[in-house]
C-alpha cells in the first residue's frame, strides 16, 4: 500500500508539472498575457497600402502596446484597405486627430500600427474612424522613387 | 518457389487492410472499456506512472538539448540578418508547433510504446491474458483500456513539458551564452506566438499523436504472435509504425492548421 | 455422487483450426463431484477442449453444456458469470507477473467482489494455506519454482470457491516431489471443497491414481473411456500402447515416409 501511495504522488506531480508547462506556454511564451482578455473597443482606420500588416499585429502608442489589429478588409468605394483596431478599454482617450501609421519593427521585423495623438479637445469614440493615416512604406517604391529622383536631378 | 510479384503485392495489400480493420475493431473495443475506468482510477494512475512518469526524464533532457540546439542554430542564422532579437520567436514557434509534439511522440514510441507492446505481448505469450479471461476478467478492460488511456493522457502533458523546457534551453544558450537581450527574447516571443494558432494547435497535435501512439502500442501488443520472436517483432513494429504515423499525420495536421 | 445430470455435457463436438480438424464429433460427460481425466498424446487438442469448455473458443458444430447452460450460445455477460464459477489452472501457471503471490490469489476476489480488505486477506491466506504456500505470500512470481507457481495458480483457481476446476497438464515438467504434492492437492481439494475436477494430462500413472473416470482422445475422437481399472483391462490395442508407453504399435514409431530402402537407393530425390 505504501508503494501505491508513492506511485499516486509521483503521478500527481507529473500531471501538475504538465499543467504547469501548459501554463508557462500560455502565459510566458504566447501573447495571452499581453493580449487583452478584458474589455476593449474598436476604431477603424483606412490605409492606401498596409504592406505586410496582419490580423493580430500590435497597435502601439509611443511604443506602448495598447491593442491589436482585429480585422482587415478592402473597401471598393474608396479603394482603400480598412483596418479594425481593437484597443483596450483602459486606453480610451485618444484625440480625434490622432494619426495612425504603419511601421516595421527592425529590418525584418513584423509590421505594426503606431498611433500618434494630436491636439484636439474631443476624443475618438468607439466605432469612429481615424482620419489621418500614413501607409506602409514599401521598399521597392522607395528605391524606385530614389532612383528616379537621382536620375532627374542629374539631368539638370 | 518464387511468387508472382503481382500476387505478392496483392497478398500484402490484403493483409494490410485486414490488419487495419482488426486494428479499428480493436480500437472500438478499447474505447468501450474506457468509461468503466472512471470507477477504478487506480488502474490508470498505475499505468500513468509507467507510461508518463518514467518517460519524463528522457523528455526533460531531450527538450533541454533540442531547445539549446535551436538557440544556437537560430542565433547563427538570425545574426546574419541582424535579427538575433527574434531568437525567442524562432525557438518558441519551432518547439510549440512542431518539435514539441513530434519529438515527444517519437521518444514516447521508443520509451513507453515499445514497453507497452512488450508487456501486453508477453502477457499474451505467457497465457496471462487467457488466464484473466478464464477468471471472468476482460483483459480489454483490465489490461488494454487503462494502458491506452494512460498513454493518451500522458502525451499532451509530456509534449507541453518538452516545449516549456526547450524554450528555457533556448533562453539559456541565446541569452545566457550568446548575449541576446533577455527582454527581447521574451517580448518578441510573446508578440509573435499566438495562444490559439500556435499553442492550442500544438496541444491538439500532441493529443492526436497520443491517441495514435497509444493505440498502436496496445494493438501491436494484443495482436502479438505469442512467441518470443513475435514479441520482438511487435515491439519493433510499434516503434516503426508510430514514427511513420506521427510524421504522416503531422504533415496533414500542419496543412490543416497552418496552411491558410 | 452421480445422482444428478452431469456437470459438463459435450455432444457431437466438431472443432477445426483452419484446415486441421481437431475434434471430429466427440461426446463427453463430466460427473458432478468427480475427478475426470482427459488423456491423449501431445497435440490431440486437450488444452483446446478446456478452452472450449471455458468458452474461450467456440465449436463449429455440437454443443457444450456446463451446469445447464449452453456455453457457446451464452452472451458475453452470462459467459463471464459462468466463468466465475469455473477455475482454471494453466500449464504455465499464468500468474500475473507484476503482482505478488498474495495479490495474484486476491486478484479474482478483488475483481469480482467488494469485500473489505481484512476479509480479502483472510480468504487469500486460507487459500494459500490450503496449497501450503502461506509463507510465500510476499514473493513475486519470478521467484517461485515451477511447482510452486502451479500451486499458487491452484490457490487462485479456487479463490472464488468455484464449482469446477480445470487443470491443464498439472504434472508436466515437475520433479517427483512436487508432482506428488500436486496429485495430493487435486485429490484433496476435490473432496474437501466438493469440486468437480477436469484434469488434462498425458502422465498415465499420476492421473490414474486420482481419476474417477478417464477419457482417451486421439485423432479427434474418443478412442476409449472408463474407470482407470477398466481401462487397464481394455482390449483396445491403442489404449494398451498409450497406457503402457510402448514405442511401437497402432501409433507407428515412424512418421509416414516412403520405404527406407527406396529413399536410400533413389538418393537426393527429396525435393
Amino acid at each position: 500500500m505504501k508503494q501505491s501511495m508513492a506511485i499516486e504522488i509521483t503521478v500527481g506531480l507529473f500531471v501538475a508539472a504538465g499543467m504547469a508547462a501548459l501554463f508557462v506556454l500560455a502565459m510566458k511564451v504566447s501573447n495571452l498575457s499581453t493580449s487583452s482578455s478584458g474589455e476593449s473597443y474598436i476604431i477603424t482606420a483606412a490605409f492606401e497600402n498596409i504592406g505586410g500588416l496582419k490580423v493580430r499585429s500590435p497597435v502601439t502608442v509611443s511604443g506602448v502596446r495598447v491593442g491589436r489589429v482585429d480585422a482587415i478588409s478592402y473597401d471598393f468605394d474608396t479603394f482603400e484597405a480598412v483596418v479594425q483596431l481593437r484597443i483596450d478599454i483602459m486606453y480610451d482617450s485618444f484625440p480625434e486627430d490622432t494619426t495612425a501609421s504603419i511601421y516595421t519593427a527592425g529590418l525584418l521585423g513584423e509590421q505594426y500600427i503606431a498611433l500618434e495623438p494630436g491636439g484636439s479637445e474631443d476624443n475618438l469614440q468607439p466605432g469612429d474612424r481615424i482620419q489621418l493615416t500614413q501607409s506602409a512604406l514599401v521598399l521597392e517604391q522607395m528605391i524606385g522613387q530614389f532612383l528616379y529622383n537621382t536620375a532627374t536631378s542629374e539631368d539638370k | 518457389m518464387i511468387l508472382d510479384p503481382l500476387q505478392q503485392l496483392g497478398r500484402a495489400g490484403i493483409s494490410f487492410f485486414e490488419r487495419l480493420g482488426r486494428g479499428n475493431m480493436f480500437l472500438l473495443q478499447t474505447i468501450a472499456g474506457v468509461p468503466a475506468l472512471l470507477w477504478r482510477p487506480g488502474l490508470v494512475i498505475k499505468q500513468m506512472y509507467s507510461v508518463g512518469v518514467l518517460t519524463l526524464l528522457i523528455i526533460l533532457v531531450s527538450g533541454l538539448f533540442v531547445g539549446m540546439v535551436l538557440g544556437l542554430q537560430g542565433y547563427n542564422t538570425l545574426s546574419d540578418f541582424g535579427a538575433e532579437e527574434s531568437l525567442g520567436v524562432a525557438v518558441a514557434l519551432a518547439l510549440v508547433r512542431e518539435l514539441g509534439p513530434v519529438v515527444t511522440a517519437l521518444l514516447f514510441a521508443g520509451r513507453a510504446g515499445s514497453a507497452l507492446t512488450a508487456e501486453i505481448g508477453l502477457m499474451k505469450a505467457t497465457e496471462q491474458l487467457s488466464g484473466m479471461e478464464m477468471m471472468a476478467v476482460d483483459p480489454m478492460r483490465r489490461v488494454v483500456a487503462p494502458r491506452f488511456l494512460a498513454g493518451f493522457l500522458s502525451m499532451p502533458l509530456l509534449a507541453a513539458i518538452f516545449s516549456a523546457v526547450g524554450v528555457y534551453g533556448g533562453f539559456f544558450v541565446g541569452v545566457g551564452l550568446l548575449g541576446v537581450d533577455e527582454g527581447a527574447y521574451w517580448s518578441q516571443m510573446q508578440a509573435s506566438v499566438d495562444l490559439h494558432d500556435d499553442i492550442y494547435n500544438g496541444v491538439i497535435k500532441s493529443i492526436v499523436f497520443g491517441f495514435v501512439a497509444a493505440w498502436i502500442a496496445v494493438f501491436e501488443g494484443y495482436d502479438t504472435v505469442p512467441t518470443s520472436e513475435g514479441v520482438s517483432r511487435a515491439t519493433t513494429r510499434t516503434v516503426v509504425h508510430t514514427a511513420l504515423a506521427v510524421l504522416g499525420l503531422d504533415f496533414v495536421l500542419t496543412a490543416l492548421m497552418f496552411g491558410d | 455422487m452421480q445422482q444428478q445430470t452431469p456437470l459438463v455435457q459435450v455432444r457431437n463436438l466438431v472443432f477445426a483450426r483452419g484446415e486441421r480438424v481437431i475434434f471430429d464429433g466427440i461426446d463427453l460427460d463430466i460427473a458432478r463431484g468427480s475427478v475426470t481425466a482427459i488423456m491423449g498424446p501431445s497435440g490431440t487438442g486437450k488444452t483446446t477442449l478446456l478452452k472450449l469448455i471455458g468458452g474461450q473458443l467456440f465449436p463449429q458444430t455440437g454443443s457444450i453444456v456446463v451446469d445447464g447452460e449452453n456455453v457457446d450460445k451464452l452472451g458475453i455477460k452470462d459467459l463471464y458469470k459462468l466463468r466465475q464459477r469455473m477455475g482454471m489452472m494453466f500449464q504455465s501457471g499464468a500468474l500475473l507477473t507484476d503482482l505478488s503471490v498474495f495479490e495474484n490469489v486476491a486478484f479474482p476476489i478483488r475483481e469480482h467482489t467488494d469485500l473489505p480488505e481484512t476479509l480479502v486477506r483472510d480468504l487469500v491466506l486460507m487459500k494459500l494455506q490450503a496449497v501450503g504456500l502461506r509463507g510465500a505470500a510476499g514473493m513475486m512470481p519470478n521467484e517461485l519454482s515451477g511447482g510452486m507457481a502451479r500451486r499458487v495458480a491452484m490457490a487462485r483457481a479456487i479463490a472464488l470457491d468455484p464449482m469446477m476446476v480445470m487443470y491443464d497438464e498439472p504434472f508436466t515438467g515437475q520433479d517427483p516431489i512436487s508432482m506428488g504434492i500436486v496429485v495430493k492437492l487435486i485429490h484433496e481439494l476435490n473432496t474437501a471443497l466438493g469440486l468437480t475436477s477436469i484434469v488434462v494430462s498425458h502422465d498415465v500413472q499420476e492421473t490414474a491414481a486420482i481419476a474417477d473416470y478417464i477419457y482417451l482422445l486421439s485423432g479427434g475422437k474418443v478412442v476409449d473411456q472408463g474407470t482407470p481399472d477398466s481401462l487397464w483391462e481394455s482390449a483396445s490395442e491403442w489404449s494398451q500402447q498409450f497406457l503402457n508407453g510402448e514405442p511401437d504399435g497402432p501409433v507407428a514409431f515412424h512418421y509416414p515416409a516412403p520405404e527406407f530402402r527406396d529413399d536410400l537407393v533413389g538418393g537426393g530425390q527429396h525435393t
